[in-house]
């Protein structure tokens, strides 16, 4: 089963390469991963989406947090959370199609960013699921390129 | 006062603690070695950087000390490579103080240009590379910090030559260690020694499985404590040797792949496994899934990530072994002799049973195994051994009955060959009070003869003890067992004349053919006060390393020991 780490670590360079080289070493397999400064310039937030069963995410957590530069982690699998994912897609997109493509757009609250001759660039934010969906639903008009950011996720409530 | 970068670094050691030092001069660390010139810091001036760090690595394991190892950039630093592995498989405390050109340089490929963090990010606890003159002192409490707390282990500390050579004004300061991310393990779960506690009041075979955590914790007395109170059998990994006495009655000396059949007999036997400080490394257990079938199991150790790594246990207890042992031993009373009686009984019944043993050889050779008797009997299992690895390190493990903690130095973890003779040259400055003796292989030994040279440069008498076969020879054994005896490439017959080569470096050569000159050679290798001496010992070609589990097989499926 997948799970959401949420990773806190000091904002010093190397701290990717060791969490990364960590991964690779012991054989866990990163299924997307994504990083950025927090509200504290000193820290960073990795947000972690990892494959494995109960036993391999506590030898994942527990192999983290003998990063010296690893400070707090936290399983949001395991909590209320919010998860977003931000897709961008270039889809083909003629004239007979672009209704249709508008319609699909807007059922999922979708927007479009930018409008070629033959193509658009649609903008999606949302969870997994969603991100999924809309890729499933555009790939019959013929997906050009795409790129997905990676997970990233938020307790909800008051708690940090 | 103005310092140069290097005058700081040189402070802050001999602000840790640190008087002595192993080193290899180069480009890089020229303004370090200008700043040695005159400093109080002991330099010794290896032949081999890989020789620098296996001396700070057996420094700090006949001490108890951080070791520390300089290097130059570049090759000088990878150099370091092998010996950082070995001390991080091991969980050794050393630094490694490694040159880096010129910050102005990094990353274009400069001359002798390594990138030393990136290289040995996956074999240390942690590494830093220093960016200002101003971080130095900040780094290197942070690095000393890091590798003696909690779990010890190697941090590389590379230094670029401008942050070196340049001078800023600067005080010693006597700030705290505070790092966010790293915090030192204090206390541990008491309900979960209470539960510990209960499991072996309750235990009617139990067994002591102890480690290296041991002898890194200073925990031998507790061990003992538990172990007499409770009159538990005790065996040790190879890294556990020395942390209980082999000769005691409860001792079932070394389990798994070259361990007694007793101690390996009892963990498949036992009801209740008391781990402390140790891995489940695949050398200690055979076939995981059926080590120590019938048992509970405690885990104790510092490294949380070690619980449940590799086996399910019951009972873990993350904490420093000797605090965790203390308290259990608080709670515990003394058991009487006879609520143990059958247990031991049974053990008693298996070490007179299947003792270890060896043959003779057909040719009336030198067995290898009675050198190693021999050391024992004539150092009194005083002495400091350190090993070279393969059937060499298995022998002298098996047959040299470790009395006390930090006085078997072997590379465990990681296997280095070539890791013995620059072991004793670092054991021998740690402990120039003590006997050394490195009992090596033939084809070990040339892995790092260049350090005979240290030896000799420092007066060292270190007792090399070569157990010459002519083989690669635990490879040599595997052909034998599981290649159908294809030896392939094992044959090392070509080899130099080992007491020329000694006598070259000005060291003491001797050669020993037969049986009975085995003693007269160790004895008067023992009353060389100056100098290094090599016994080349011509032993039993084809002797083999038993009882032995094979690979992937249960602990008590083992060949051969049986005599």
């Amino acid at each position: 089963m997948a799970h959401t780490l949420s990773v806190t670590v000091e904002n010093k360079p190397g701290v990717l390469t060791r969490v990364t080289t960590l991964f690779r070493r012991r054989g866990y397999n990163i299924e997307s991963l994504a990083v950025g400064t927090t509200e504290d310039p000193g820290i960073s937030r990795m947000t972690i989406v990892v494959d494995g069963d109960d036993r391999v995410i506590e030898q994942v957590t527990k192999q983290l947090y003998k990063l010296v530069e690893v400070i707090k982690i936290v399983d949001l699998t395991e909590e209320k959370a919010v998860e977003r994912e931000l897709v961008l897609i270039k889809v083909k997109a003629d004239a007979n199609v672009r209704a249709d493509i508008v319609q699909i757009v807007d059922i999922f609250r979708a927007r479009i960013v930018d409008i070629g001759r033959n193509s658009l660039i649609i903008e999606a934010t949302g969870d997994s699921g969603k991100i999924d969906a809309i890729e499933d639903s555009l790939k019959p008009f013929g997906i050009i390129e795409l790129v997905r950011t990676g997970k990233v996720a938020m307790v909800r409530g008051g708690a940090k | 006062m103005k310092l140069r970068g290097a005058e700081i670094l040189l402070q802050c050691l001999q602000r840790e603690g640190v008087d002595t030092i192993f080193g290899y001069p180069g480009g890089a660390v020229l303004p370090i070695y200008d700043a040695l010139y005159n400093s109080d810091i002991r330099h010794i001036l290896v032949r081999h950087e890989q020789g620098a760090v296996h001396a700070a690595d057996a420094y700090a394991r006949v001490t108890g000390k951080v070791g520390v190892c300089l290097s130059t950039s570049g090759p000088g630093a990878t150099n370091l490579v092998t010996g950082i592995a070995t001390a991080n498989m091991d969980s050794i405390p050393i630094v490694c103080l490694t040159g880096q050109v010129a910050t102005s340089l990094i990353g274009r490929d400069a001359f002798q240009e390594a990138d030393i963090t990136g290289i040995t990010l996956p074999i240390t606890k942690h590494n830093y590379l220093v960016e200002r003159t101003e971080d130095i002192e900040q780094v290197v409490r942070e690095a000393f910090y890091i590798a003696r707390t909690n779990r010890p282990g190697p941090v590389v500390i590379d230094l670029p030559k401008d942050i070196m050579e340049r001078a800023i004004d600067w005080t010693p300061t006597d700030g705290e260690v505070n790092i966010r991310g790293y915090r030192v393990m204090k206390g541990f779960n008491h309900g979960q020694v209470i539960t510990a506690v209960d499991l072996i009041q309750k235990a009617r075979k139990p067994v002591i499985y102890a480690g290296g955590g041991i002898i890194a914790s200073n925990a031998s007395e507790e061990l003992r404590k538990l172990a007499e109170s409770q009159k538990i059998p005790v065996t040790t990994t190879l890294m556990g040797l020395g942390s209980f006495p082999a000769d005691h009655t409860l001792s079932l000396g070394m389990l798994g792949m070259h361990g007694t059949r007793y101690a390996n007999y009892a963990i498949g036997e036992c009801d209740l496994l008391i781990a402390v400080g140790v891995r489940f490394d695949d050398r200690v257990t055979g076939k995981i899934e059926t080590f120590a079938p019938h048992a509970k199991v405690i885990h104790i150790d510092i490294d949380a990530a070690e619980i449940g790594k590799n086996v399910a246990v019951h009972v873990p207890i993350v904490g420093d072994v000797g605090e965790v042992l203390a308290a259990i031993n608080g709670r515990l009373s003394p058991v009487e002799e006879s609520q143990r009686q059958d247990w031991l009984a049974t053990i008693n019944l298996w070490k007179q049973q299947y003792p270890l043993c060896y043959g003779s050889s057909a040719e009336g050779r030198i067995m290898p195994q009675y050198v190693i008797e021999k050391i024992y009997e004539l150092t009194k299992g005083e002495a400091i051994i350190t090993t070279e690895v393969g059937q060499n390190q298995m022998w002298a493990a098996q047959y040299y009955k470790f009395k006390h903690p930090r006085t078997f130095i072997t590379s465990g973890g990681l296997g280095t060959m070539g890791f013995g003779l620059p072991a004793a040259v670092g054991a021998k400055i740690a402990r120039p009070d003590m006997t050394v003796i490195d009992v090596a292989g033939d084809g070990s030994i040339q892995m790092n003869i260049q350090e005979l040279g240290t030896a000799v440069q420092y007066n060292l008498p270190i007792i090399i003890c070569i157990l010459n076969n002519q083989y690669l020879g635990m490879v040599r054994q595997w052909q034998s067992l599981f290649y159908g005896g294809r030896y392939s490439h094992t044959d090392i017959s070509v080899q130099p004349d080992f007491v020329k080569l000694a006598e070259a470096y000005g060291a003491v050569g001797m050669r020993v053919t037969e049986v009975q000159d085995v003693e007269k050679a160790l004895q008067a290798a023992l009353q060389v006060t100056d100098r290094p001496v090599i016994i080349d010992f011509w032993v039993e070609r084809e002797a083999n390393v038993y009882p032995m589990v094979p690979p992937g097989a249960s602990l008590n499926n083992m060949l051969g020991g049986d005599c």
